[in-house]
């Protein structure tokens, strides 16, 4: 019964998308107030029926109702409460729903917190997310049904993948489709400002918190997706360059372009068409990325199991809307009227360098994850592009981006003094170069990556920071006034600051564990002690565990460093039995900012010996850390008044730029 | 000082097409170096390859040939039930690699015949293979139906317990939509 209440109201919100997908944007097109009114409502019972459906899923799961065919294909009576809750969406149909919940609650919040938005503007914005809506419910309901029965009812159910049973399934997807999903309210107001022909900076003040909240919620997703895959397959890497991968990192890229662009916009009224532009392709990429993961076409690593027709609709979603947002924007956008002019050298010739290069490095993983299928698809021919061909074009091309991130927020608006900012970065610039020569010195003339790339980071943190420093301008007001002014400066500083700085941490991680990393794979015998990079690990005895739904094979080590015992590891190979599927638990220690990671390879036949693979992986952490403060940088830049949601008043055309606040 | 508008477009369109003739210039040399090709162990055996060219090399892994030596290497045979093709790996083996079982093997070629791989795919999960193996089997005419891996939703069989239908795949997976 339950089950048929979801399903039905996930119909109910259909209909109510329909009527949402064509009234405002009539009464938009008519000036009638009324009918544009009708959007707000009609959004917030969408939320209302999707989150009674999620619910009704929801209650499936914990009750283990196995007459449902999604609980019985993912689901078991013995797993643990959680898993039962996070089981809801890992899994294709639930998955699907979390979708669909999240653009509801979207669609929810622009009703909910856009009251000083222009009447038509905001009835467009909800038309389009309308338009979104039905073609996800639409789909939800002609191919991936999570409410279909079965009769007669299973006893037992087939129990969730394994691997998926951790606490990153419970984290990882809502926080990734956030990000996902949060693209659509920035391409709904790049649609809605097409069909109007009119755009300001007042849009601009709307759609850049949006923007920066996706932002957030998906480099939230990708870290957490990335440390998940790193600690959870056991296979020591935190990066593949898988397509599924690379399908969250376009729009990701793409994303980031967009909040840079958008800055121009609200402050200089520039770069407009460009960034509806952007906003139409970030959110494109998403759909491209739901593509891809859900339709079939590739051999990833990690796929849904799909069937064909839900790749049909899909692609069919796909066309109509990154086809239609192009059309729209090739028909309409010659209308936008152009805004301010700049020198090449200025904040806004650093910030469309900065989208040049993230949209070119964009295009060139596109095309790396794109050119097999395509090439298979026309000739037949089968072949696979790995890492090392995105670790050879995007990682070149992201050298000078980082080596400018710096500059940027030291040249003015308008035209920029290129000598005069190369001389206030003199202190970064000396700390890159002593950073390089310390980690010369420490890694006694270690690799020429690990050298130059820990003086990159240490250029982009330094860099970051001296800008706020500077402002404070100490050396001319004093340490007493340099304060108060370093307080003083707008949170979007700050946030500026302190994103920057995180993609240095993030730097100074990827290079440590890249070039420095040591590995080890070796048959151990009890009692034996091998030697991996800085620590020493004794192989102490194994024994044969029972699990609630697994048993495992759990190795005893002692981790020591210089003779110091650092920690007791306990990596296992795992044997979940309802699925006879094996998984590897690794075993991770942290020390400092560093990790050791030990992993059992398969059984052999002799229990007295195993075959052991071990890292010492230098800087590792700062990866996921250096990920965490740039969402810091994220949030900060949110929380400033001028960017609170609902604080812009649309009225005041030009925004007085104070020389002060930039 | 001041430039005009003119200048001010050619420099713009100076620098994209900088970056975008370095983006492709990239990608053109990677993918004339860094790209696999798919191959058979057929394909190996009639045309050969060129020692030091990359390939991925999908099959089934031949009942009886995994060895492990003393050291972490490993040897194996992929097969396609017509041809077989010595394979030796350092490394660990994915969770779900089983003699009998669908496998992909990324690396190269020796001077001896020998494919020495970097990466080793298993399949995903109970009933999954490797898509180019699948093709590769079905193009040899030993590939064993679609019908056993995809029980339909509506018509249970819940005694095939083992049949995971709609599972988000298995090994190596993670949820990342």
């Amino acid at each position: 019964m339950v089950a048929e209440i979801g399903h039905f109201a996930l119909v109910l919100a259909l209909a109510l998308a329909l009527v949402q997908s064509v009234m405002p944007i009539v009464g938009a097109r008519r000036g009638d107030p009324a009918l544009m009114a009708a959007a707000s409502p009609i959004a917030t019972a969408q939320l209302a029926f999707v989150g009674l459906s999620f619910a009704a899923l929801t209650y499936a799961y914990l009750v283990s109702d196995f007459s449902v065919a999604n609980v019985y294909e993912n689901s078991h009576s013995l797993k643990p409460l959680i898993y039962k809750i996070t089981g809801v969406w890992g899994n294709h149909e639930g998955s699907m729903l979390l979708w669909v919940l999240i653009l509801a609650l979207f669609g929810w919040s622009v009703a909910a917190f856009g009251q000083n938005l222009p009447a038509s503007l905001k009835a467009n914005v909800l038309g389009v997310q309308g338009w979104i809506t039905v073609a996800f419910l639409g789909f939800i309901l002609a191919t991936s049904n999570p409410f279909a029965r079965l009769s007669p009812a299973p006893f037992e159910g087939q129990d969730l993948n394994p691997i998926l049973q951790d606490i990153g399934l419970a984290i990882h997807p809502p926080l990734l489709y956030l990000g996902y999903v949060g693209f659509s309210i920035s391409f709904a107001f790049a649609v809605a400002a097409l069909i109007e022909g009119r755009i300001d900076a007042a849009w601009a003040r709307w759609v850049r918190p949006w923007t920066l909240a996706a932002w957030v919620f998906l480099t939230a997703g990708i870290a957490m997706g990335s440390y998940w895959a790193y600690y959870e397959l056991g296979w020591g890497g935190w990066w593949f360059w898988d397509p599924v991968e690379n399908a969250s990192f376009m729009p990701w890229l793409a994303g980031t372009a967009l909040l840079h662009s958008a800055v121009v916009m609200e402050k200089r009224n520039a770069l407009k068409i460009w960034t509806v532009l952007l906003a139409i392709l970030t959110f494109s990429l998403s759909l491209l990325g739901t593509f891809l993961v859900r339709s079939g076409v590739l051999t990833s690593v990690h796929a849904f199991a799909t069937d064909p027709a839900r790749g049909v609709f899909i692609l069919a979603i796909l066309c109509v809307f990154i086809g239609g947002g192009l059309s729209l924007f090739a028909l309409r956008a010659s209308q936008l009227s152009q805004g301010g002019v700049f020198a090449p050298v200025s904040r806004e010739g650093a910030l469309v360098f900065n989208n040049i290069i993230l949209t070119a490095s964009c295009a060139t993983v596109l095309v790396g994850t794109l050119y097999p299928l395509v090439l298979e698809a026309l000739t037949g021919e089968k072949i696979s592009v790995g890492a090392p061909f995105f670790n050879l074009t995007f990682g070149p091309l992201m050298i000078p981006l980082m080596l400018a991130v710096p500059f940027g927020p030291y040249l003015a608006w308008k035209r920029g003094d290129l000598l005069g900012a190369s001389q206030r970065l003199m202190a970064a610039f000396a700390a890159a170069i002593a950073a390089a020569l310390m980690a010369w010195y420490l890694t006694e003339g270690g690799p020429v990556l690990a050298v130059l790339g820990i003086g990159l980071a240490a250029w982009l943190i330094v860099g970051a920071i001296s800008e706020l420093v500077s402002r404070a301008r100490f050396a001319d007001v004093g340490l007493a006034i340099g304060w108060r002014r370093l307080a003083g400066l707008p949170r979007s500083a700050y946030g500026t600051a302190v994103a920057h700085a995180g993609l240095g941490v993030m730097i100074l991680g990827i290079v440590g564990v890249t070039s420095l990393q040591v590995e080890n794979i070796l048959v151990m015998k009890q009692g034996q002690t091998a030697t991996i990079g800085r620590y020493e690990v004794t192989f102490d005895s194994a024994e044969t565990r029972r699990g609630p739904n697994y048993t495992e094979l759990v190795a005893h080590m002692t981790a020591r460093k210089d003779g110091v015992v650092v920690a007791k590891m306990d990596p296992a190979k795992r044997l979940y039995t309802a699925r006879q599927m094996p998984t590897t638990e690794a075993s991770i220690v942290t020390h400092g900012v560093s990790q050791l990671y030990v992993t059992l390879g398969e059984e052999s036949e002799r229990t007295d010996q195993l075959v052991v693979r071990m890292f010492d992986k230098p800087l590792v952490t700062l990866i996921w850390i250096g990920a965490l403060v740039m969402m810091a940088g994220g949030i900060l830049s949110l929380s400033d008044r001028r960017l609170r949601v609902g604080a812009p008043t649309p009225a005041r055309h030009t925004p007085a730029a104070p020389v002060a606040a930039e | 000082m001041a430039m005009t508008r003119k200048t001010r477009r050619l420099t713009l369109i100076g620098v994209v097409g900088v970056v975008l003739a370095a983006a492709m210039g990239l990608v053109l040399y990677a993918m004339s170096g860094q790209i696999a090709l798919f191959k058979t162990p057929t394909d190996v055996a009639t045309t050969g390859a060129e020692p030091g060219q990359r390939l991925r090399l999908g099959g089934l892994v031949k009942e009886g040939t995994v060895r492990r030596g003393d050291d972490a290497t490993v040897t194996f045979e992929v097969t396609d039930t017509v041809n077989a093709v010595q394979v030796t790996y350092s490394g660990l083996l994915p969770d779900l690699f089983r003699e009998g079982q669908g496998v992909v093997t990324e690396g190269m070629l020796d001077a001896a015949g020998v494919f020495r791989a970097d990466t080793v795919l298993a399949k995903h999960d109970e009933n999954y293979m490797p898509k180019e193996v699948v093709d590769s089997l079905k193009a040899q005419g030993v590939w064993e139906g679609d019908g056993a891996a995809m029980p339909s939703t509506r018509d249970p069989a819940p005694t095939d317990a083992a049949a995971p239908a709609a599972t988000p795949a298995a090994e190596p997976a993670r949820l990342t939509n």
